[in-house]
């Protein structure tokens, strides 16, 4: 016979108050975990839809020279020397220490090559990067495919007559459009899109990028440390946060947290008062039983181990079962306030959350009643017999 | 030397508006060995005395000795340890954990008695098998009746073989033929050396008893 066998028979053989005691955890475990879940989904949620607005970074070579355009008016005369990175540089990227923090890393090759003795920019890309970056393109006709294959922009097709079907000599190669973008009112307005590979050979620039849009999820993470990160694996490069759009996602999600948080933050201090006047309601009830064990030779310290071996034993059944029922309430709740929007399945670090807070709520709230049951004068208690 | 010594005890319950003498100016004392009934009529201050010399109420004046120790002159949690080392206590209603078998119930004084699970084993199925309820150890006490309660409840109070057993009203809720057994018990165990004394207001019960303190409103009458 030791302790603990006293606390786990009182467990097993009074299941109706420890029911009542687990039903007070299991409500604030439970909104908690349903919160938690919910605002993990929301958070990822508002995250994909942000990311849709692009990229929010941008890596280019360094140059010495200032920009002359503004509103996409050029004034000036354009810089022709343009600098360019080594493709085989390109994976470095995806080294950096928050690499976890990286979407889409879309390289491109920028290049003026002649169709019909007019000067047009030729943008080489890899489709399948720069069509989740951009996802406002309004692609009239099909993504590219074949490395023969391109699509222009709005304003390239208004100025030389060419629609979907048409086929066009850049440089010595013969291309086919495949698609027209609609007009955004951006530069994709005036450039050729087309296969990456194709164009550096195109434009005589095998092996070689001009620039980098990379899209970074920042949640947890400052944009301004992996723009540093990167900086370091390039420095010929000058590598730009676009700070407005990762502003804006994070004030978004760190708002939601902010609620969340508030909620939790409630609900634990419901869940708190609950168990604790469950738990002084089960140490009075205890009054003749703590008596008697005080009778017949049970140190404070005893009882005190008694309680909070309950406490403990209840706090993890609370935790486990809290967290369960957490998930299934945020599995039904998530999919009706958010359309489109699924659970995200059971998360171990959430479940070990729920555990340490049961544990934590079980055994804060029956400090005062075990304290107060362990200092129970025998005398006293047993005039209760 | 005697091994119980109630010197001059008072004790005063202060309430709200009135003050209750319980226990008036008690001077007796106990030798190793006897069996000593404490009779008195309800309210007489019989179970107050008892729980005095249990170390579990503090009189209001007086002292008392146990094996020459002062009783109240001890800490809170060295009473604790007197009581667990010294004294037995049967109380009244049995007072069993409900949620604890036979077994367990009667190791429970030595759950905190540092005593190895083999050894409790030993001792408990010994004075289990005493009380006579060897095929009811993994019962509740409320599948038990009356007279088995109270056997468990002597069983507890002795398991770890206490030389002074206190009784409070041992047989109080029990059948004339169950009490005139559990008193064979008790004469038994106070015959293999433990000194006994029980609270009764039945004289019949007392018939084979060393000694009797009679209480009548908070005094000794003999």
């Amino acid at each position: 016979m030791k302790l603990y066998n006293i606390s786990l028979n009182n467990i097993k053989r009074r299941k109706a108050k420890i029911v009542f005691l687990l039903f007070g955890l299991l409500i604030g475990i439970s909104t908690i975990v349903a919160l938690l879940s919910v605002s993990e989904s929301m958070g990822r949620d508002i995250e994909e839809k942000l990311n849709k607005f692009g990229a929010n970074i941008v890596l280019m070579p360094k140059s010495d020279t200032l920009s002359l355009t503004y509103g996409g008016m050029t004034v000036g005369g354009v810089n022709l020397e343009i600098k360019e990175f080594n493709e085989s540089d390109i994976p470095k990227i995806k080294e950096i220490k928050n690499s976890k923090n990286l979407g889409s890393v879309a390289p491109k090759i920028l290049g003026i090559t002649k169709l019909n003795n007019k000067d047009v920019l030729l943008m080489g890309v890899d489709f399948e990067k720069e069509v989740s970056l951009k996802s406002w393109w309004m692609i009239q006709g099909k993504i590219p495919e074949k490395a023969n294959e391109i699509m222009v922009g709005n304003d390239v097709a208004n100025v030389f007559k060419l629609s979907q079907g048409d086929t066009v000599k850049l440089g010595k190669i013969d291309y086919r459009i495949t698609a027209v973008l609609g007009e955004s009112g951006s530069s994709e307005d005036d450039i050729i899109i087309g296969d990456l590979k194709s164009f550096q050979k195109a434009l005589n620039k095998e092996g070689k990028i001009s620039m980098v849009e990379i899209a970074a999820f920042c949640r947890g993470c400052p944009i301004s440390d992996m723009v540093l990160q990167i900086a370091e694996k390039f420095p010929d490069g000058k590598v730009t946060a676009l700070k407005q759009s990762v502003m804006s996602k994070m004030q978004s999600v760190d708002t939601f947290k902010t609620f969340t948080f508030g909620i939790a933050v409630l609900v634990v201090i419901i869940g708190s008062l609950l168990v604790f006047v469950t738990m002084m309601g089960s140490v009075n009830e205890r009054t003749r039983e703590i008596g008697i064990f005080r009778a017949i030779g049970f140190r404070k310290a005893h009882v005190m181990q008694i309680i909070l071996l309950e406490a403990l034993v209840v706090g993890v059944l609370g935790g486990i079962i809290g967290y369960i029922t957490g998930c299934l309430i945020a599995k039904v709740f998530i999919p009706l306030v958010m359309e489109g929007s699924s659970f995200a399945g059971l998360n171990y670090e959430t479940s070990i959350i729920a555990i340490v807070l049961s544990v934590s709520l079980s055994i804060i709230a029956s400090l005062y009643p075990a304290f107060k049951a362990s200092n129970l004068d025998p005398s006293e208690a047993l005039r209760a017999l | 030397m005697h091994l119980i010594e109630v010197n001059n005890i008072s004790k005063i319950y202060n309430g709200k508006r009135t003050k209750v003498t319980a226990i008036k100016h008690m001077d007796f004392h106990i030798d190793d060995g006897e069996f000593v009934g404490i009779m008195g009529q309800s309210g007489s201050g019989k179970s107050t005395l008892l729980s005095i010399i249990g170390g579990l109420n503090k009189p209001s004046d007086g002292e008392v000795l146990i094996d020459t120790l002062d009783v109240y002159g001890l800490s809170s949690e060295q009473r604790t340890d007197l009581r667990s080392e010294y004294i037995g206590i049967i109380f009244q209603s049995f007072q069993l954990i409900p949620y604890l078998t036979v077994d367990e119930n009667v190791k429970l004084p030595m759950a905190v008695a540092g005593i190895k699970e083999k050894k409790q084993k030993e001792m408990a199925d010994s004075v289990i098998e005493k009380v006579g309820l060897s095929d009811k150890k993994t019962m509740l006490p409320d599948q038990l009746s009356g007279g088995e309660q109270e056997r468990v409840a002597i069983a507890r109070a002795i398991v770890n073989n206490p030389p002074i057993l206190l009784a409070d009203e041992p047989t109080g809720n029990l059948d004339s033929q169950t009490s005139s057994e559990i008193m064979d018990l008790l004469h038994d165990l106070n015959k293999k050396g433990q000194t006994v004394i029980m609270v009764t207001h039945n004289e019949n019960m007392l018939k084979n008893a060393t000694r009797i303190i009679r209480v009548q409103d908070g005094l000794c009458v003999n």
